[in-house]
């Protein structure tokens, strides 16, 4: 099953997943954590892991919360979403973890 | 016209009749220096006047015959305020290298217009002027419209935004494909080739603008096979897919006839020839996709007829803010680096254009003659098209970002393994190009080491690659824009 954005590429490593992090942070986005058992093309809202992280202001911070889940909700699908609140809309979605 | 001669033994004329110069003191069309208020209409026209005519008299002229005046003084002119109606040359401006032209910037009052309707604005300023006999050539530029008569249209349908959310497609650019051959195939091969492209991995695919129902295939078919090409693709890629269906018809009872099928069978997207179907048709179907929560899609076929020639018509970057006010949520807008013309900066611009939702300005939008402000109107996806393939993506994502849809035809349909297969060459391309983007690495002149990385993992890719390599189209293009 595809996922949108990067899943069609092999599956990022931490350290890339922590330069696409570092890049929504640049740009003065907001990101969040989002879980989800079983996605389907239907389904719009997946699970938020917390609020979004609207105090991160390092990838690690990120990263750890992206850990958290994981541990939380092995079974599930987990993607990073941005939001960018001069635009005021979602602008990024992508998964970094597959059951 | 031949003036008679008055004979003294006849009455006293009643009024002061005859043929006058346009220019002619007493009358407003050639008044440089006016200011414009805020609520003037803007128009930038390219003038080439025929020999013996001068500048000044040929922008008079087409300030007038746009507006208020006809060809003779009639006595009915004195029952109206001509001051009020009469549009006005304020501004003269010379061409670089073409000493036979100039630019002549024109305000036309607001109450010239009705509000909300393209096709009388179109009919005054883009009307019988444009056969006006003292003039060779004539080219509208560029057209402001003031906030009074933009908010009296909506705009796209739903615009970028909301196009991403219903998606669910974001941070990178959508991807597309025409099917091919454009005519000829059956609708059950037809679906078959959706089916194939977009399981392969494109997030739409797209009637070519002559589809509507020929007899090899009829649009009813068409609609079911392809509806059921994309559910499939859907449910097996667990992504959000869609199918540009062509709802141009001979007549807009048959058009609406079209989108509801389109509606009932599910398809999130419709599709309009805007510039055949006519500003009416285009009009009344924006607002039945804003309706009923439809995307709609802008193809300009015939574009060329009025926006090749760089002295005569009307530029592609008036039809297609005339699309973006009169509302669809995409554009074809040319490709910059495909087999299409278009030349790069004034693309560059028009993409800038089409998407900025605050003021489009003049620095961010080179060719352009005015500061269009936007008042948040939906911004349109700009759709490159024609000629295009994987080695393009890396300066096709650094020319047009991510709010753009790349459609990839031949580059897609024509993989030597099918078009699932190109279609995953494509996507691997760009979601490789955009992974290095946001890392930091610079694109364009890395394109080929990000490709090739890629391709590693991916046998479409690399199969695409050595089907391409080295396929460019290298024309200079016709209609240029202007150098400083």
């Amino acid at each position: 099953m595809k996922t949108e954005t990067f899943s069609y590429l092999p599956a990022l490593s931490e350290e890339q997943v922590t330069k696409q992090i570092q890049y929504f942070l640049k740009n003065g986005w907001v990101v969040g954590i989002e879980y989800c058992a079983q996605p389907s093309p239907e389904l719009a809202f997946w699970s938020w892991w917390k609020l979004p992280l609207f105090t991160a202001r390092i990838a690690e911070e990120i990263s750890a919360e992206v850990n958290a889940c994981k541990l939380a909700h092995p079974d599930s699908y987990i993607r990073l979403t941005s939001y960018d609140n001069v635009q005021q809309k979602q602008v990024m979605s992508f998964v970094v973890h597959r059951p | 016209m031949s003036k008679t001669k008055p004979d003294d033994n006849k009455e006293k004329a009643l009024f002061d009749a005859g043929v006058k110069e346009y220019s002619a003191e007493g009358r407003f069309y050639y008044d440089i220096g006016y200011k414009p208020s805020e609520t003037h209409v803007l128009a930038a026209f390219r003038l080439t006047p025929q020999e013996g005519v001068s500048f000044e008299e040929a922008a008079a002229a087409v300030a007038a015959e746009s507006s208020f005046s006809t060809w003779t003084t009639v006595w009915s002119d004195y029952l109206v305020d001509a001051s009020r109606y009469s549009a006005r040359t304020y501004e003269m401006k010379s061409v670089p290298g073409h000493p036979d032209q100039m630019m002549a910037y024109i305000a036309y009052p607001l109450d010239l217009f009705e509000e909300g309707s393209m096709p009388n604005l179109m009919s005054s300023i883009v009307g019988n002027v444009f056969g006006f006999k003292p003039l060779r050539a004539l080219r509208l530029e560029d057209l402001y419209f003031p906030p009074a008569l933009l908010k009296t249209f909506q705009g796209p349908p739903h615009g970028i935004h909301v196009e991403r959310d219903k998606m669910e497609k974001y941070g990178r650019p959508l991807l597309g494909a025409t099917m091919k051959p454009k005519l000829g195939l059956s609708a059950k091969n037809y679906g078959r080739l959706v089916y194939e492209a977009l399981r392969g991995g494109l997030d739409f695919t797209k009637d070519d603008e002559n589809i509507t129902s020929q007899p090899f295939m009829r649009w009813r078919d068409r609609f079911e096979f392809v509806m059921h090409a994309v559910k499939q693709a859907e449910a097996e890629s667990g992504e959000r897919k869609g199918h540009y269906l062509n709802v141009t018809a001979g007549d807009t009872e048959e058009m609406y006839r079209r989108a509801e099928l389109a509606k009932e069978l599910g398809s999130r997207i419709i599709m309009i020839d805007y510039l055949v179907a006519g500003f009416t048709a285009f009009a009344s179907l924006s607002k039945w996709c804003r309706e009923n929560g439809m995307l709609l899609h802008a193809h300009r076929a015939m574009h060329s007829v009025m926006d090749r020639q760089q002295n005569h018509g009307v530029h592609w970057r008036v039809l297609a803010k005339w699309c973006r006010i009169v509302g669809a949520d995409h554009l074809h807008n040319g490709t910059v680096v495909g087999k299409l013309e278009g030349d790069r900066t004034s693309t560059l611009g028009i993409n800038e254009m089409m998407r900025l939702t605050d003021v489009a300005k003049v620095e961010d939008c080179p060719g352009h003659h005015f500061d269009q402000p936007w008042l948040s109107m939906p911004g349109m996806f700009p759709v490159a098209s024609g000629g295009i393939h994987v080695w393009n993506m890396p300066e096709l994502v650094s020319i047009f970002g991510d709010d753009s849809i790349l459609q990839f035809g031949g580059g897609t349909v024509g993989h030597p393994w099918g078009s699932a297969a190109g279609a995953t060459a494509n996507r691997v391309a760009l979601e490789a190009v955009v992974q290095a983007r946001n890392e930091g690495r610079n694109i364009v002149p890395e394109g080929t080491d990000i490709l090739k990385s890629a391709a590693k993992h991916s046998p479409e890719l690399r199969v695409a690659m050595e089907t391409w390599k080295g396929i460019t189209f290298e024309y200079d293009s016709v209609d240029a824009l202007d150098k400083p």
